[in-house]
């Protein structure tokens, strides 16, 4: 009789790892950009249907890489999780901190669960404040791990070269358009020579202080980035 | 956090099933005792020991639709509030007005305001004004067992068709049915009243204005003779609560609006009291 091999745990979970990073390392590239009003989002996404960038709840919205279906599936459920926890409370008690903890203890428990495949997403959650200063952003990884990010991040794809191009250029307190312009170079430095990216294959969403409505969330229309573009 | 969680802070079990895009659905789920009316099944319950709103009145005009509300709420023969909000917006292109029992109308109305905006979210499109009215009948059928018991919800919704462009007004009763009203409606206590005074005043393809103005006379003949309908408070400068709702979405007209409008009512009802004259033929 032949005995099972024996892997180390260090290695099986390696193996997981270099699986999901796989995975979103095979799409493009999604950018989050703080500019002076907000938090604007850009993926390069020629689905007009199928979105990469999503408004979790008044001053949350939320931008993914990978599969689709996971990131989806919690997309909804952290729309579920807001909306139960406003619905219980009240609208000010739903924060982004919270939604990137639940993402991140769902994404650890599912990364070493030893029946599941992990999930091959990233995800941002940005949360929109009253002052610049306070505006938050996180990105939450395959296996659970949670970061903060300052002024710019990029995840998914080739991120060193898109990475590269933010670091020099980014400059806080840009304008909408301006902070549009750069994160859209960005994407197209992913390829050598660098690409110039359609408008129409661009999804953009900000979340901007500067709206009156509670709901601080808003998707650009094509127009719209075509003219922030030009 | 609320919600049935098997670990601490992640996300709840019920949150990552797929297929239901109604928040209720999803409430009555996960957390059921989170529903507006659970918990109750209450013996001999009376109208009087809660407050109670009353008279809300909805009329179309050419490009929307205005809804409008009295600031009164009464336990028996008591004024429990007299600042109390009945109209509310339910989303960008509704409103909706309440009368009845206003601790579960207030909870009701919440729950509709999540219900659709979570189905946006979750759809990534905006649900159909039918599409709206069926979901708010079902919100109210599930009230139907304290409505038995006096305890009743009775909401008038109104929106603009996006599609059709213009303004479209629906009333319920207490078992969830839901009628479509055409040109203007009434609900609660004074709606009798305020229903009779629009049939005279209301005419078709009205400015925003003149509907306004229409709908402040209705509530004013309401409250002239319904106890449980407030006017328009001079001394303390209280006015009803006024929505419309176009193709820009809806907006709620400010103190200062709506209190100009009421002042010129009451002057023309310092002429004649009753207030302006129908003719004849």
């Amino acid at each position: 009789m032949t005995q099972p091999f024996y892997v180390s745990p260090e290695q099986i979970m390696k193996d997981r790892a270099d699986f999901a990073r796989k995975g979103i390392g095979r799409g493009r590239s999604v950018v989050v950009v703080q500019y002076a009003d907000g938090i604007v989002f850009v993926a390069e996404n020629p689905s007009q249907a199928l979105h990469k960038v999503g408004e979790i709840y008044d001053r949350i919205a939320f931008a993914a890489v990978g599969r689709y279906n996971e990131f989806e599936n919690l997309r909804i459920a952290g729309v579920r999780l807001a909306d139960l926890r406003g619905y219980s409370y009240d609208r000010r008690d739903v924060t982004g901190r919270a939604l990137a903890n639940a993402y991140a203890q769902t994404l650890g428990t599912i990364f070493s669960a030893a029946g599941e495949k992990p999930y091959e997403v990233e995800l941002f959650v940005g949360e929109v404040a009253d002052e610049p200063e306070h505006d938050e952003i996180y990105r939450l990884t395959y296996d659970g791990s949670a970061a903060d990010v300052d002024g710019f991040g990029v995840m998914g794809g080739q991120i060193e070269q898109v990475d590269a191009y933010l670091k020099d250029n980014y400059t806080p307190g840009l304008p909408l358009d301006a902070a549009i312009r750069l994160a859209v170079t960005a994407l197209g430095r992913d390829t050598d020579p660098a690409r110039e990216i359609a408008s129409e294959q661009l999804e953009i969403g900000i979340l901007s202080r500067a709206r009156p409505q509670p709901r601080k969330f808003k998707r650009l229309t094509d127009a719209e980035v075509a003219a922030a573009l030009s | 956090m609320t919600g049935r969680s098997t670990s601490g802070g992640a996300l709840p079990d019920g949150t990552r099933l797929m297929g239901i895009s109604s928040f209720a659905d999803f409430l009555a789920s996960s957390a059921p005792d989170q529903m507006p009316g659970a918990a109750q099944k209450l013996a001999g319950a009376t109208p009087e020991i809660a407050p109670h709103g009353t008279t809300i009145v909805s009329a179309t005009f050419d490009g929307g639709v205005v809804m409008a509300g009295d600031r009164r709420a009464t336990m028996g023969n008591i004024i429990a509030n007299r600042d109390m909000q009945k109209v509310y917006p339910s989303d960008e292109f509704s409103v909706v007005g309440i009368a009845g029992t206003a601790g579960l109308a207030i909870e009701l109305v919440r729950l509709f305001q999540v219900e659709l905006e979570h189905y946006e979210k979750i759809e990534g499109t905006e649900l159909s004004i039918d599409g709206k009215a069926n979901r708010l009948a079902a919100l109210i059928r599930g009230n139907l067992g304290l409505a038995m018991q006096g305890l009743a919800v009775v909401p008038l919704f109104a929106g603009f068709d996006r599609v059709a462009e213009r303004g479209r007004i629906f009333s319920y009763d207490v078992t969830g049915g839901r009628y479509e009203e055409h040109e203007y409606h009434s609900v609660g206590s004074g709606s009798v009243y305020a229903r009779g005074a629009l049939k005279k005043l209301f005419s078709p393809g009205m400015t925003e204005g003149d509907c306004v103005t229409a709908a402040i006379q209705a509530l004013y003949d309401a409250a002239d003779d319904d106890s449980a309908t407030g006017g328009p408070d001079l001394t303390r400068r209280i006015f009803p609560v006024v929505y419309s709702v176009s193709a820009d979405g809806h907006r709620r007209l400010d103190d200062a609006e709506v209190g100009a409008i009421a002042d010129t009512v009451i002057g023309g009802r310092l002429q004649r009291p009753d207030g302006p004259q129908a003719p004849l033929g």
